[in-house]
């Protein structure tokens, strides 16, 4: 299988905080990876240096062979590389439907379709209809075609968590991190919600980075899990294996059943 | 207190024309020369309480919730308000009270003379520097202080009377702009337009220092008046803008100013 | 989509019209009448640029830097090279201004909240302040500008007013249509989710400094053409159009007319130019605190201008 995204001896500290140490982890294209650790074990600061928005003191990222290490988080999105976060990242005082717009137009405008005085009505590259279409049915998509009016701010958790991992889909990304995709969604929907995002994402043929705290939804859908540990991988394995790892149990899972 | 308070400069006027017109009627009843430094602390106190809690109360309070921008903008509004109050309340005519700074007559300084009433001043700067800095740092009511100007919402579900503190710091922020007012005075001459240059100076002075410093701040004034006095004496074409240009280069370098707080993470 | 359709059409009437009317009932209005929507104009082209700025939750305390650059420039047009063409006035005190801000956009483009407003004030008092110590341009008093000429024409003394006024309007006309356009563009819209979210807008591809850049550059060159009218309509020029307070009179208007659309800003400053000569003929020695009472007053019950006002009864 090819590899799509080498990370090679990441390392980060912030003053005595060590975030990342040596961390390395070859991705292979289409497969799904779930990162697992405990709260602080350098699991969003992975993602934050893959997509750049932290530089690390020593190592690399390649992304299907080139060097992005250096690079701003809007060139890797624009590579192809996009990623959803922790606590939703949203336009809080504009609607939902007027979110999505603004990530179409910023579609449009980078694939040279819209500039200072066009209005943004060419169609789509890679939906080949206009940007209000798409809104709608990536809206519908994710079940949030109810709240389209909305703003932002006041929808309740689940709802901006979906917007957020919605957003990070409008580009069609080839490489898709997902940081905590499940947090703030009530149990049953969990299994759904990883579901539909999955089938939505892998449609269009992308790789799937995801960080999660539920280890069923992880059994569930992960080929692959990086388990994070003090800013080290302390396991790299399937994820029965992996969860089964001594180490694994002490520091991530615990030891009861 | 996060808000960019363009008032400040209002009651650096309010400070420095009460202790004008205070002191000036003292000296005219003949009453001891000496005592008029303590006229001049009291004629701030006076003068700046009342309106500190008026505007604090009735126009900034119900206003908090908003932008920070509305805030600066409110105060601004006060601020071009207030100029003419004093304009109202004084004249338009300057006032001239010399006695305080002359009294003190000056000292020999490397062959030059330097008056003494500056260093009264500058110990009344590290006086109330220091003060302020043990206040915030050393009692209870300091510490409290520093937790609700950082998270207001927090405190308040902890119990604090977040509203008393913010106009406790408002008050007291106040009243430093009226005492420096105050102790300005008699070296100058009080006329209308006085809070409007030193309001943008100490802006400037914040902001090279970085917002929500204290050492910061102290720093900024000390390198603002260095630079300020070494272009009027070497370069005086462009003692107008020096600190300006000094603020932004700063900035260029620094962009959150000399001694900014760590920034939390966001994501 | 359809009603934002029937919103955008709705403004490009309004432009027009207006257009069409002053030009029309022109040459019947009183002299003075024409001074006063003529500096509206002007303020209004500052505002509009502001405008963009504010959208995208920047405030910028120093358009006066490019108000006065503007002016100067035309200024210097008449004074050194004996042009007083009043387009090509405009043409280049805009063309200095947005040069200026070009540069300068490098640096301030880095900022953001209240350090931009204070740099963005800095800069506009560096330049008060060359200008104050300049013998050459005639320090704080400043110099008159040549009688304007319209192609090489110059018109009658009763009908400069109106010729300035026209073209001024003129100008004011294209600058409003192309921001309204701009407005509705992918690029334009980034403005309040720059506002909102920056990190979000750079993780979704787009440089929130590069549109912000933009954004200054436009704001400056709108302010300059405006200071070149400016100077034009009044006849003078001086080193208080840098000062801080001028800066702060943008402010107000801006506040005044609210974000909503691009012809609050001129309906703003014709209220604005009302209010402060109002203000200032009731009682001289007043008048910032009308000044400061009406802005309060604007702050608490209108806090999005009078535009919310009116759009309330419109089309919502």
């Amino acid at each position: 299988m090819a590899i799509i995204l080498d990370a090679r001896s990441l390392c980060k500290a912030f003053g005595a905080v060590v975030a990342a140490s040596e961390v390395s982890a070859a991705i292979e294209k289409d497969s799904i990876v779930g990162l697992i650790g405990t709260n602080g074990a350098g699991k969003t600061t992975f993602i934050n240096i893959v997509t750049g928005y932290l530089k690390p003191d020593r190592g690399s990222i390649a992304y299907e062979g080139r060097d992005i290490t250096r690079l701003p988080p809007r060139d890797i999105t624009r590579l192809g590389i996009c990623r959803s976060f922790q606590i939703p990242q949203l336009y809080g005082s504009l609607s939902v439907f007027e979110n999505m717009m603004i990530g179409i137009g910023i579609v449009l405008r980078n694939a040279g379709l819209a500039g200072y005085f066009s209005r943004g009505a060419a169609l789509v590259p890679g939906y080949g209809e206009p940007a209000d279409a798409v809104a709608e049915r990536i809206l519908g998509r994710f079940g949030l075609l109810e709240y389209r009016d909305r703003n932002a701010q006041v929808l309740p958790g689940g709802a901006r968590k979906l917007l957020d991992i919605a957003l990070a889909m409008v580009a069609r990304p080839r490489i898709l991190l997902l940081d905590e995709p499940t947090s703030g969604v009530s149990a049953q929907e969990k299994f759904g919600i990883m579901q539909m995002v999955l089938e939505a994402v892998r449609a269009e043929g992308a790789t799937v980075l995801f960080v999660e705290h539920d280890m069923e939804v992880v059994s569930r859908f992960a080929q692959r899990v990086l388990a994070f540990y003090d800013g080290r991988i302390i396991a790299d394995a399937p994820p029965h294996a992996a969860l089964a790892h001594p180490e694994v149990k002490r520091y991530v899972v615990g030891t009861r059943a | 207190m996060k808000i960019v308070n363009v008032t400040h400069g209002s009651f650096y006027a309010l400070g420095a024309y009460a202790a004008a017109s205070m002191t000036a009627v003292w000296l005219a009843r003949g009453y001891p020369p000496m005592l008029s430094y303590a006229v001049l602390v009291i004629a701030a106190i006076l003068v700046a309480a009342p309106f500190a809690i008026l505007i604090e109360r009735a126009i900034l309070r119900p206003l908090y919730a908003r932008d920070e921008v509305v805030i600066l903008l409110v105060t601004y509004a006060l601020f071009l308000i207030l100029e003419d109050v004093v304009k109202l309340i004084w004249g338009v005519n300057p006032y001239f009270i010399a006695e305080p700074y002359a009294l003190l007559g000056s000292f020999q300084v490397a062959g030059m003379a330097y008056p003494t009433y500056n260093l009264i001043l500058v110990a009344a700067a590290l006086f109330f520097g220091l003060g302020l800095a043990w206040l915030l740092h050393s009692t209870r009511a300091g510490k409290l202080l520093l937790a609700v100007i950082h998270d207001p919402e927090v405190s308040r579900a902890m119990g604090i009377n977040v509203g008393r503190y913010y106009l406790a710091t408002f008050a007291l922020g106040s009243l430093l702009a009226a005492l420096a007012g105050a102790f300005t005075a008699p070296t100058v001459s009080v006329v209308p337009g006085l809070g409007v240059e030193v309001i943008v100076l100490s802006f400037a002075v914040v902001v090279i220092g970085g917002l929500g410093s204290l050492p910061g701040a102290a720093v900024g004034a000390v390198m603002v008046g260095l630079v300020r006095s070494l272009s009027v004496h070497y370069m005086p074409q462009v003692e107008l803008f020096v600190i300006y240009f000094v603020m932004a280069a700063v900035l260029a370098v620094r962009p959150r100013g000399l001694f900014s707080l760590a920034e939390p993470r966001k994501i | 989509m359809n009603h934002a359709g029937k919103r955008r059409d709705r403004t490009v009437a309004v432009l027009l019209t207006s257009f069409s009317i002053l030009v029309v009932t022109g040459p019947w209005l009183p002299q003075w009448a024409m001074f006063i929507m003529t500096v509206a104009v002007a303020r209004g082209l500052v505002v509009l640029g502001l405008l963009l700025l504010l959208r995208a939750g920047l405030v910028s305390f120093g358009q006066a830097l490019f108000y006065c650059l503007g002016a100067y420039s035309a200024g210097a047009l008449g004074r050194f090279f004996g042009i007083s063409d009043i387009f090509v006035e405009m043409l280049v005190g805009g063309a200095v201004a947005a040069a200026t801000a070009f540069v300068l956009g490098f640096l301030l483009a880095r900022y953001r909240g209240i350090f931009f407003g204070l740099l963005s004030l800095a800069l506009s008092m560096i330049l008060y302040g060359l200008l104050v110590k300049s013998e050459a341009l005639g320090s704080t008093d400043g110099f008159n500008i040549l009688p304007s000429t319209l192609f090489g024409i110059r018109p009658g003394a009763e009908w400069v007013r109106y010729a300035v006024l026209v073209s001024a309007a003129a100008v004011a006309l294209v600058a409003a249509l192309l921001v309204h356009r701009y407005l509705d563009t992918p690029l334009g819209r980034l403005a309040p989710a720059i506002k909102d979210n920056e990190i979000r807008v750079e993780y979704m591809g787009a440089s929130a400094r590069r549109a912000v850049h933009v954004k200054y550059v436009i704001a400056g060159g709108l302010a300059g053409v405006g200071g070149a009218l400016a100077a034009t309509a009044v006849g003078h020029i001086d080193p208080e159009m840098a000062y801080w307070t001028t800066s702060g009179e943008f402010i107000f208007i801006a506040i005044l007319a609210g974000t909503g659309n691009v012809v609050a800003p001129f309906v703003g400053a014709l209220i604005y130019g009302a209010i402060h000569t109002l203000a200032y003929d009731l009682s001289p020695n007043t008048w910032q605190m009308t000044l400061g009472v009406a802005l309060l007053l604007l702050i608490v019950f209108l806090p999005n201008g009078l535009w919310s006002a009116f759009s309330r009864f419109r089309w919502r």
